[in-house]
């Protein structure tokens, strides 16, 4: 995560180089306040929705805490149609449909736990893809208006999602699992209960097999590189071995009784994660600080990475405060959902510095640059659908296992609404969405879910109110940032011309 | 070849769904339907959305788009409805719907034209980016009216829910103030004389004639509007904006002028809707009435920068037809689909949009 922040601060200062070297510490700071208000005003109102509500910190912690690893992927995967300048992607509702078919038919079929996971991550995948596919294809033929579009397509499909659940699913293709069905008539229940078959499937996935799976996978992965590598004689090996080896001693550690024992947990209490990522955070700067020295680099400021460990220290040092250690003792995050929120995180800033993603980058400054630079535009929108659409339809999955209950017509509407609403709180904006945006606005967003019901009680006496203004929220932040940007677009038209 | 200039002038969407609409009317009487009922529920619908629908054409003609933010008018003729009930209550609560609808259009009118205003200004600015703009500030304004309805301190016992005492019912009665007093011959026969014909039964089809008068007489006024000085000067706003610069026109206040009316319209409209209904329904529920509204406008064969008062007339009657007439059809057919209509609606609805999104290029379509 401390990578993201960096790749972050890195991309957003070459922007404007000569300005920024020239500004006071207070203009910095006005600047930052102004850059970030939304995402500030965001936090004032959860800050005093708590407040005002009485809810406990370790309730509201705890839900937060429950809430992120079921929603922060899904959020995240918004993040590439931003990059490609294909807008915020409305239509990850289509990811989710993808998602719910998967899942029906894996509960059909009788699969149970992590195997029924499998069966429908292998078929939501396949199918998301294509979805992705053709809904690139159909934004190519409406450059300009794919965020109107991407809502319209989001309705449309749910009507012929409606209509296969409702009479195709029984009407025509059978249903194997009678208790499905409607009683006296077609197509599929309301509700699917998930409890017994699939729901915390995931979440419940514990530690070691976790390190397991990472191990095969850098296993395989290091493998293909050294055959690879083998074959066109080149001689830099050793660096794949070394982290073949460093893995494999990694998990060979598993195998000691007292990591083991340890290991043996799905749930990560808050206080391991931020241990996690203050360890991880500090070696990460220690590797800067010694690569600088054996290149150095004449812009490098060795005192701002030694700030950043010394705040690391001192931050941890809080969560030794008892009242704060008990709460986060208690506040738990599923092992795996988690680790796949950090992997997702990781993808994103690494995709950047790909060349693909390097031409979605440029495809989504400008379409008649990339056009002209020989980039295909269209097929890298395309492929940005079919990234985003698939990332939605795993997140769904999550989503659905943690919260256990499937309903049927309903758990994919709002799917698009609220993950866009979270990343806009985050401080995202149409053409700039980062890890860190989503991961803040995820926490905000649900603050704010969790607490306006009881705020609104207390306030006003009436909990609907609470919660007519969670929804006002959503829906506000949204028409919000669309009309900021159209307005900022308009006082500085760019050079674009519609491709 | 002839043939075919017919149907691209028709459009294929509009082909499709009126041989659709066709369909339904002849087979609903082979599958024992009442024809007589058939018709009935097309004219009601008919006259229903008739002056929502039409609320798109200043929109589409200012060049603001397809103006999904007709919710706020909307809203603002929901205060209308409910404040004229309250004010009823308070001096006297007697039966006088005529005073009741005249108060909520007296009501609602200056409040859309406001809402219109600051609306127009905001569409003003972003400009390109109407439409995805003006969708979401229809749902948040639905949104915003949610707390509106909680914590407005309305007391007639219509309005607020028995027990608590407070805060607005889902859906009111409209049947001891002005609902069906222009289309529900039951309600006009209690009328005096001139008033008792504005519905009545021809051979067993109600016809809201007084309701249709009056969408009919709208549409005359805009069609009128359309052809005045301003109406032109609006017309050439929305369709080249250059051109309309050049010749001293003020293209910012004509799309103002387009959205006020739109606004004006939308609230006008709902009122109207709530009278052939007979319910006002608050909350939620007219969160995607816009979205219908687009659909019947666009099936009409509108496009997204041209609109005309024949394709409010032909849309509404093929949208809602369709709607009203495959209920019971397909109840006949298959006891188990009760809502399969719905689902018809969604796909219909939102597939037109779609089209004509896809169909519509040019300067005004361009976003980021």
């Amino acid at each position: 995560m401390k990578a993201n922040n960096e790749m972050n601060q890195s991309t957003v200062s070459h922007e404007d180089p000569v300005i920024l070297q020239q500004e006071t510490f207070l203009q910095k700071l006005w600047s930052w306040l102004f850059e970030n208000k939304v995402m500030l005003l965001f936090l004032l109102i959860c800050v005093g929705g708590v407040a005002v509500s009485g809810n406990s910190a370790s309730f509201v912690i705890e839900n937060v805490a429950i809430r992120f690893g079921r929603n922060a992927f899904t959020v995240m995967s918004l993040l590439i149609p931003v990059l490609a300048g294909l807008g915020l992607n409305f239509s990850i509702v289509i990811g989710a449909i993808a998602a719910q078919i998967g899942l029906f038919f894996a509960v059909d079929w009788g699969f149970n736990s992590i195997m029924g996971m499998l069966i429908a991550f292998l078929i939501a995948t396949p199918l998301a893809m294509l979805f992705g596919f053709g809904v690139g294809r159909l934004f190519n033929k409406m450059k300009g208006s794919e965020m109107i579009a991407g809502l319209i397509l989001g309705y449309f499909a749910d009507g012929l999602y409606q209509l296969f659940f409702l009479y195709i699913l029984g009407g025509i293709l059978p249903v194997k699992t009678e208790s499905l069905i409607i009683p006296g008539g077609i197509g599929i229940k309301n509700t699917i209960d998930l409890t017994g078959n699939m729901k915390y499937a995931l979440d419940e996935v514990k530690l070691v097999d976790i390190v397991l799976i990472f191990f095969v996978i850098i296993a395989v992965v290091s493998v293909f590189r050294i055959i690879a590598k083998l074959k066109k004689k080149e001689k830099s090996v050793m660096k794949d071995l070394i982290i073949l080896l460093l893995a494999a001693a990694v998990y060979a550690l598993t195998y000691v009784p007292a990591v083991e024992k340890m290991l043996m947990t799905s749930k990560l209490s808050l206080l391991n994660v931020f241990l996690i990522i203050a360890v991880v955070g500090i070696v990460y700067v220690i590797w800067k600080i010694v690569s600088n020295k054996l290149h150095p680099d004449p812009k490098f400021k060795a005192l701002r990475y030694i700030m950043i460990i010394v705040a690391i220290v001192l931050l941890y040092a809080l969560t030794y405060i008892p009242e704060l250690e008990k709460i986060l003792m208690n506040s738990k995050v599923p092992a795996l959902p988690l680790a796949l929120i950090a992997g997702l995180s990781l993808f994103n800033a690494a995709f950047l510095s790909t060349r693909i993603g390097q031409n979605m980058r440029t495809v989504g400054q400008s379409r008649v640059i990339a056009n002209a630079s020989g980039i295909n535009v269209d097929r890298v929108r395309v492929l940005a659908m079919i990234i985003s659409t698939v990332l939605a339809s795993w997140g769904q999955l999550i989503y659905l296992q943690n919260l256990g209950t499937f309903a049927t017509y309903g758990a994919h509407l709002q799917v698009g609404q609220f993950a866009i609403a979270a990343l806009l709180i985050g401080g995202a904006s149409v053409s700039k969405a980062t890890n860190k945006q989503a991961i803040t606005g995820v926490i905000l967003f649900h603050t704010l879910f969790i607490v306006a019901p009881e705020a609104g009680k207390v306030l006003f006496n009436n909990a609907m109110l609470g919660e007519y203004f969670r929804v006002f929220v959503s829906y506000g932040v949204i028409a919000l940032a669309l009309a900021m940007h159209a307005w900022q677009r308009k006082k500085k038209p760019s050079l674009e011309l519609p491709a | 070849m002839k043939m075919k200039s017919l149907i691209d002038r028709i459009g294929w969407p509009r082909l499709i769904i009126g041989l659709f609409f066709l369909l339904l009317i002849i087979v609903s009487p082979i599958m024992g339907l009442s024809l007589t009922d058939v018709f009935s529920d097309v004219l009601r619908r008919w006259s229903m959305f008739g002056i929502l629908v039409l609320a798109m054409v200043p929109g589409v003609q200012s060049g603001i788009g397809l103006n999904f933010g007709v919710s706020l008018g909307i809203v603002a003729g929901l205060i209308g409805g409910t404040t004229a009930i309250e004010m009823n209550f308070r001096r006297s609560g007697t039966y006088q719907p005529w005073a009741d609808l005249g108060l909520s259009l007296l009501i609602a009118i200056p409040i859309a034209i406001v809402l219109g205003y600051v609306y127009g200004l905001l569409l003003n600015r972003v400009k390109g980016s109407e439409m995805t703009v003006s969708t979401y500030v229809g749902f948040s304004a639905i949104a915003l009216s949610n707390i509106v309805w909680l914590a407005l301190p309305f007391k007639s016992g219509t309005l607020v829910w028995p027990i608590a005492g407070e805060g607005m019912r889902n859906t009111i009665s409209l049947e001891e103030s002005f609902g069906g007093i222009m289309s529900n011959p039951d309600v006009t026969a209690r009328q005096p004389f001139p008033l008792n014909l504005l519905a009545f039964k021809v051979g067993g089809v109600v016809v809201p004639i007084g309701t249709i008068l009056f969408v009919l007489f709208i549409c005359l006024l805009m069609w009128l509007f359309l052809r005045s000085k301003w109406g032109v000067a609006m017309s050439a706003a929305g369709e080249n904006e250059l051109f309309t610069k050049s010749n001293a026109i003020n293209v910012d206040h004509m799309r103002i002028l387009g959205t006020v009316i739109s606004t004006v319209l939308g609230a006008v409209g709902i009122i109207m809707y709530a009278q052939v209904f007979g319910f006002l329904q608050l909350y939620n529920a007219p969160l995607m009435m816009g979205f219908a509204c687009v659909a019947a406008i666009l099936i009409g064969g509108a496009s997204t920068r041209r609109a005309t008062i024949s394709n409010v007339i032909i849309g509404t009657l093929l949208f809602q037809g369709i709607l009203t007439t495959s209920l019971p059809v397909i109840k006949q057919l298959m006891p188990q689909g009760s809502t399969l209509s719905e689902v018809i609606r969604i796909i219909i609805s939102n597939g037109i949009i779609l089209y004509a999104l896809s169909k519509s290029r040019g300067g005004n379509q361009v976003e980021g």
